[in-house]
């Protein structure tokens, strides 16, 4: 029986790809537990951006909302959404996080609505707020989420935020900044990368208990997989203990 | 330039440079008070069929009052910039005062789920939408601002979000790359709570500014309420702190705690329970209608709205709450 539930193991492991020296533009939730723990574990040096403003702070308690006070606590920098967005902009945000209600073979993320009347949706999402934006122009996006075939569906019904687009080189001809894209997809099941030159996503890793079967069982599209897919590694003790103690400890985002 | 590829969007603003600019040819530079009151703020310079654009983030330092106002005296038909509007679009779906908008985060209150009410309205096939984004709204007041009808960017570019935007696809004429262009947004009337501001308008403010800089440049009209009211002199003594100079402000108002229930940054922390309440009453019809009348329609002003809800004792909790001080959580 594994020791922690798989909220903490998508954390631990979005955290893991976070290397010291590099920047992050991230949401509320998992994305910034999943920040605040990699700059308490091996990336001190990792800097977080916040899209309303709020620019490298030493984070004393989960946000509740990107521009609110705890994303600028003991920052280096109170600055505006431009601002943060022009950093994006010029190439220097390494890394974002992003969600949606669903998500295609090629990361392409649909956080807008269900339906096909648009000024009359089946159901209505916030939209883009920074989605698009990060998604465009920071180097490597990733996606944390739980896996269901209806979020992970063969087709958006809506395309909020550029994933790879059609695949191949359909991105890089739109229009959008080059070598910028989708990276790793994290669920509560598998790790999944995008193949180089289909831009497919494909299955790397899969969590302990879970097989390349549960996984594409629970896809709404055929996935590739990997030559050689490992087994991701549990979360470690003291990334648990640091995400417990000091991260979430009234836990927001790890009791979801 | 020839026009690649374009969205269906409405656009809901005039982008002309030129019309705008006759437009602020005329307005005041007299330095002359501002003071007003929110009432009063609101009967005359916002009309129905006026286009909003709020400052802050959602909940953050947002001119609650204000938007509460709105409310209370029954605009309709207002166009809305969905910039980061969180609860702000929620007060404002409340009343069903606007009819169009430009969304780029709507209906949400980030972490906290969200708005029933707001996404009911959203589906509802009442209201006229554009899709944006956070950047892309916030470029297009930095056109407007800088007196050009249009801003280019590198994203939105092969999404949906770019087909229902009133965006403009063409090429760079120096280097052949794909831009996508979006155009400028002059609002009709502008929002935005301070932290501090002289009786004339010159306004400080802490903290992060997200779009507060290109907001107040960009509105035709602009109501601003502020924590404390402060000197000239002190305005002179420190012109760096000075973020919106006087020339752009029509009206004034003093309102401690005027971004209640929002977190106003040093001075206090977002009302949870109250926020939560708002997204609970929404369910049930009754209960929103009694909530409303407690809290927008049966009150005078946004000091009879705090004191319904904990009044000085509740602001002192949620003060040290802002600043973390042991036991001021719960």
């Amino acid at each position: 029986m594994a020791n922690y539930n798989t909220m903490e193991l998508m954390i631990c492991t979005a955290a893991r790809e976070l290397e010291d020296g590099s920047s992050v533009g991230v949401g509320t939730g998992a994305p910034c537990a999943a920040a605040m723990l990699a700059q308490k574990t091996k990336s001190p040096n990792l800097v977080i951006l916040f899209e309303a403003g709020g620019a490298a702070p030493l984070i004393p308690e989960m946000p509740i909302s990107v521009g609110d006070s705890r994303t600028t606590w003991k920052a280096l920098m109170a600055a505006s959404m431009a601002e943060i967005m022009e950093t994006a902009c010029r190439g220097q945000l390494d890394y974002t996080f992003l969600g949606g209600a669903q998500i295609d073979m090629y990361g392409n993320l649909n956080s807008t609505r269900i339906g096909n009347d648009h000024q009359k949706p089946k159901v209505r999402f916030p939209g883009s707020g920074g989605a698009n934006d990060f998604g465009s122009f920071c180097w490597r996006m990733m996606v944390m989420t739980p896996q269901d075939p209806k979020r992970f569906t063969e087709k958006c019904s809506y395309v909020t935020t550029p994933g790879w687009l059609e695949g191949g080189d359909s991105r890089s001809k739109s229009g959008l900044p080059l070598g910028a894209g989708p990276y790793k997809i994290i669920t509560n099941m598998a790790v999944m990368d995008f193949e180089p030159a289909s831009k497919r996503m494909r299955i790397i890793a899969v969590n302990p208990g879970y097989s390349e079967k549960d996984v594409q069982d629970n896809c709404g599209f055929e996935l590739l997989k990997a030559a050689k897919i490992v087994e991701n590694a549990g979360p470690s003790e003291t990334e648990l203990s640091i995400l417990r103690d000091q991260i979430d400890p009234y836990r927001y985002v790890i009791g979801r | 330039m020839d026009v690649i590829e374009q969205g269906v969007g409405r656009i809901f603003t005039d982008p002309d440079a030129d019309k705008a600019r006759e437009f602020f040819r005329h307005k005041s530079r007299a330095l002359v008070s501002k003071l007003t009151t929110v009432k009063e703020a609101v009967e005359t310079l916002v009309k129905d069929g006026d286009y909003v654009s709020i400052g802050g983030f959602g909940v953050n330092r947002i001119p609650a009052a204000v938007l509460h106002e709105i409310v209370r005296q029954g605009k309709k038909n207002l166009g809305l910039a969905g910039h980061t509007a969180t609860h702000d679009f929620q007060i404002l779906a409340s009343g069903k005062c606007f009819s169009k908008v430009d969304a780029a985060y709507i209906i949400g209150l980030e972490a906290r789920g969200l708005s029933p009410n707001a996404r009911q309205y959203m589906e509802s096939g009442e209201v006229e939408v554009s899709e944006w984004t956070n950047y892309t709204l916030a470029v297009r007041y930095k056109a407007a601002c800088a007196g050009v009808s249009f801003h280019p960017i590198r994203n939105m570019m092969g999404t949906d979000t770019f087909k229902y935007s009133g965006a403009k696809k063409v090429k760079c004429p120096f280097t052949g790359t794909n831009y996508a262009l979006v155009p400028a947004l002059y609002s009709d009337v502008g929002l935005i709570h301070v932290h501090e501001a002289d009786m004339y308008g010159n306004c400080r403010t802490k903290g992060i500014l997200m779009s507060d800089y290109d907001i107040a440049r960009s509105s035709k009209k602009l109501i601003v309420t502020c924590e404390r009211l402060i000197t000239n002199d002190e305005i002179r003594r420190d012109p760096t702190s000075t973020f919106i100079p006087y020339w752009c402000v029509d009206a004034l108002v003093e309102v401690p705690y005027g971004c209640y229930p929002g977190n106003m940054y040093g001075e206090y922390f977002s009302d949870e329970d109250h926020l939560r309440e708002w997204l609970k009453v929404e369910k049930d019809p009754e209960e929103f209608k009694a909530f409303l009348d407690k809290n927008i329609y049966g009150v005078k002003d946004h000091f009879e709205y705090i004191e319904r809800n904990g009044g000085i004792a509740k602001m002192q909790r949620l003060r040290q709450k802002e600043w973390l001080f042991v036991g001021a959580r719960a």
